[in-house]
């Protein structure tokens, strides 16, 4: 629904999904300068930005990381510029000394971080909490709750940016970035907000005496927070049972109240500033309160919060939420939960519905590298050499689609992964140590998004210190995990230029490193590359190169057909084991549980031909195929 | 314009990634916002393209503001790409009011094929999505598709099989204009044969 982003129709109500009136509530602020790191849930916010920056005359970049995004802003900031950095919890972390600096030095543009949390993890590796860096750091956060307060907070927050010099976080979550409602269009500025020169008295130093007007800046805010109107309260007036909820919370609240005839008893005062937080509008509500649940996603950050401002109040209250009896300490909040939370908190509970007892049990389906994915290939390959070494090597992981691979997806392929960017390093440690008498090969990997967003200082390092150690680039030209955004290595920006790529061989040959380059699809050629590798010292490269499967089946006309011949399978007999679709695992790889025989799935294969050169018994055929 | 039948309707869309499920429920969420409702769609990522089950819900209201998912128990609708993930869904979201159409093509998930947990009978799945529900409709959605000339069409041959059962919120009309608001060319056209193969299946009734 690209028109809706760009679209001057104030009023018109569309569906919108939460990254999309995210994307438009910036349009609608008139920002000049946009910049993102891709990352789940928002991932797909810079990439529409991209699309309509020369619409309205702004810059968007795809930057290789989220240290960089966050820096450009700043710089953006600094002529006048609004500018919007877009971050998911991880990437909120990286800046961390960004930020912090930041806060203290303060801004002139306004200058908004919008921080997408994964609560229960559905595209992460973990659910940090964001909200602790507003906190830590000193700035102002927002959180909204439906897709019109996800748009209208964006021109919200740059609006108190400005009025205080300083940034604002806006944290989302899962369920409203990937949440989809309805959305009444603003109306659109008519010109970019109008960059400023930088003069010369201009500062923006982190300097410590810069602490005390930074803390100022935010007391100011806690009295506008007070009349926010992103602060709601519904139900009685001197409510004793009250809910206090963020985020999503508020729906799942307002639904189950009604559903329990609860809403004219429990009182529901919903918060869209977190921090500081309006104490005056919060105390007139939780004075008269004896039982307070809270409903928030992920930790009790508001919990300790309004804990705290009760005791210094010197109020007697039953608190109830993440840390108390009530909700689960992990994961997300969800109708269900909020449900019983809110039964606990008045005792009253829906009446049961019988329903049939099913006792089958159903396998679960866990993720997996897709059909023809080159990782697949690579890590057969990995745990196959590593497996004939005299001792079991040690592989340590980083962060894209190849996490998988730590999964059955890779054959349960790491023995450690720590954070985006850290398999070099920790290789790095673990290769000295082979100096030492540590008697095991050392192996990491990493993509090619990847290489640029944090492996390349590790590299210089180990590079320098010669750690013994193997680097895996699994370069399938993409940053597939979060949907194919653009990376130096791609030869293409966020707005659609066509750039000079950079040479990853290159790069590493300039650090010193040794480097081959092999096609995982070549399984026998890639097998003795990385063997001959693996008995080599110091550090080596190996860059496996075979472009993602879900970008080529984009481009190919016709893909290869590939099948079994079942008069060639020799089925459950055969000495393979069902090699092709019990360890090769793709998913284009089935069992035909009526013949006994191995089979191919046409909806799924996209005919990358690998599985038929691993079948013992030549049984899968590859035919035709175009390129397109 | 049809009624509600319910306020919330509540519509839970499911099947494994890559197989147009956030498709499916954003066009049935945009044309019941044309309309007039406020809808709220929740989608699964994550798991979206990596063969993982996955699960849309579309809700609907004349004037209530919700949240983007459903509770336990409260569908009205399911519709399914693959039978087991339907009788997942219909063991949370199904009650004895529940209408689901489905796909009853297996997809064994990958412990199924590494022989580490089984694959239920389709009939015992047949079963149980039938005792959970007040109907059940299979329709091979995926063949419907591939005859139609690509596999991809199975959510559009299931969209169309949706408008036919009773308290579908979209009539057969509706829903062929947005596909040709939507698609050109050769896909429109395989989207069309797909959608009224998909309509029909129904008509008589389910055949597997």
């Amino acid at each position: 629904m690209e028109w809706t982003m760009t679209a001057n129709v104030p009023g018109e109500v569309c569906l919108m999904q939460g990254n999309e009136a995210l994307v438009r509530g910036a349009v609608e602020a008139g920002i000049n300068f946009a910049a993102s790191y891709p990352g789940s849930p928002s991932s797909q916010v810079l990439g529409m930005l991209g699309k309509i920056a020369r619409e309205r005359n702004f810059y968007a970049e795809w930057s290789t990381n989220e240290v960089c995004a966050l820096q450009a802003c700043i710089g953006a900031s600094l002529a006048g510029g609004r500018a919007l950095c877009i971050v998911k919890q991880n990437g909120l972390l990286c800046t961390a000394d960004a930020l912090h600096c930041a806060a203290q030095h303060g801004v002139k543009g306004g200058l908004v971080i919008i921080t997408s949390d994964d609560p229960s993890a559905h595209s992460s590796t973990n659910e940090f909490d964001s909200r602790w860096q507003a906190i830590s750091a000193g700035i102002p956060l927002l959180e909204p709750t439906t897709m019109q307060e996800t748009k209208d907070i964006i021109p919200y927050a740059f609006q108190l940016s400005e009025k205080i010099g300083q940034l604002v976080l806006v944290r989302v979550t899962t369920r409203v970035c990937h949440g989809r409602g309805n959305v009444a269009l603003g109306p659109l500025p008519e010109h970019p907000n109008p960059l400023q020169r930088v003069r010369e008295w201009d500062r923006m130093v982190c300097v410590c005496y810069m602490h005390t007007p930074a803390l100022e800046k935010l007391e100011a805010l806690r009295q506008e927070f007070e009349t926010s109107p992103y602060n709601h309260y519904s139900g009685p007036e001197q409510a004793k049972q009250l809910i206090i909820s963020s985020g999503t919370g508020r729906l799942y609240a307002q639904e189950a109240l009604s559903r329990l005839g609860a809403a004219d008893t429990v009182g529901l005062l919903s918060l869209g500033t977190l921090w500081p937080l309006p104490e005056k509008a919060i105390l007139q509500y939780l004075k008269p309160a004896e039982k307070v649940l809270i409903l928030e996603e992920v930790d009790p950050f508001l919990e300790q919060g309004l804990e705290a401002l009760a005791g210094k109040n010197r109020l007697s209250i039953t608190f109830l939420g993440r840390s108390a009896a009530g909700l689960p300490p992990v994961g997300e909040l969800d109708p269900d939960n909020v449900m019983a939370a809110i039964s606990a908190l008045t005792g009253t509970v829906l009446p049961e519905i019988p329903t049939p007892e099913i006792s089958i049990d159903l396998p679960e389906r866990e993720m997996t590298f897709c059909a023809g994915c080159p990782h697949r290939a690579t890590f057969f390959l990995l745990k196959k050499t590593l497996r004939q070494e005299k001792n079991p090597g040690v592989v340590v992981g980083d962060i894209g689609c190849y996490f998988m691979a730590g999964q059955s997806a890779g054959q349960y392929a790491f023995q450690v992964c720590n954070c985006m960017g850290s398999g070099v390093n920790i290789a790095e440690g673990l290769g000295q140590l082979t100096n030492y008498g540590l008697d095991q090969k050392v192996v990491t990997v990493c993509g090619d998004s990847t290489f640029f967003h944090t492996i390349l200082p590790g590299l210089v390092n180990a590079a320098y210190h010669n750690a013994n150690m193997l680097l895996i680039v699994l370069d399938n030209s993409a940053t597939a995990m979060t949907g194919f955004q653009p990376h130096p290595g791609t030869g293409l920006t966020a707005m659609g230029d066509r750039v000079k790529a950079m040479d990853i061989p290159k790069i590493l040959d300039a650090v010193g490193c040794s480097v081959e380059t092999a096609d995982p699809f070549d399984v026998a050629e890639s097998e003795k590359t990385l063997r001959r590798l693996l008995q080599k010292s110091g550090m080596n490269v190996l860059i496996m190169r075979q472009p993602c499967a879900t970008l080529k089946a984009k481009e190919r006309k016709k893909p290869l057909r590939v099948w079994v011949d079942q008069s060639k399978c020799i089925g459950d007999g055969c000495g393979c084991d069902k090699y092709c679709s019990r360890v090769w695992g793709c998913p284009g790889n089935t069992w035909d549980f009526k013949n006994n025989k191995a089979s191919i799935d046409p909806v799924t294969c996209v005919g990358c031909g690998v599985c038929a050169k691993l079948c013992p018994g030549g049984a899968i055929q590859v035919e035709g195929g175009e390129e397109g | 314009m049809k009624q509600l039948n319910f306020d919330p309707l509540n519509i839970v869309v499911c099947g494994i990634g890559g197989q147009g499920n956030v498709l499916a429920s954003e066009v049935l969420g945009s044309a019941m916002t044309d309309r007039g409702y406020h809808v709220a769609v929740g989608e699964t990522y994550g798991a979206s393209q990596r063969g993982g089950s996955v699960m849309s819900h579309v809700r609907v209201s004349a004037d209530q503001e919700l949240s983007v998912l459903i509770p336990s128990g409260e569908a009205h609708m399911i519709i399914g790409f693959e039978p087991l993930e339907t009788l997942r869904i219909a063991r949370k979201y199904a009650n004895n009011g529940t209408t689901i159409v489905y796909d009853p093509r297996p997809v064994y998930p990958l412990g199924v094929l590494q022989g580490s947990q089984s694959y239920p009978s389709l009939d015992e799945i047949t079963a149980a999505i039938q005792g959970l529900s007040a109907e059940a409709f299979a329709v091979p959605a995926a063949q419907i598709a591939m005859d139609a000339g690509d596999a991809r069409a199975a959510n559009i041959a299931l969209l169309g099989a949706f408008t036919q059962l009773p308290g579908a919120p979209l009539n057969r009309e509706d829903l062929e204009k947005i596909l040709s608001q939507r698609f050109q060319g050769n896909v429109l056209e395989l989207n069309r044969k797909a959608f009224a193969q998909g309509c029909e299946a129904v008509g008589k009734g389910g055949v597997v």
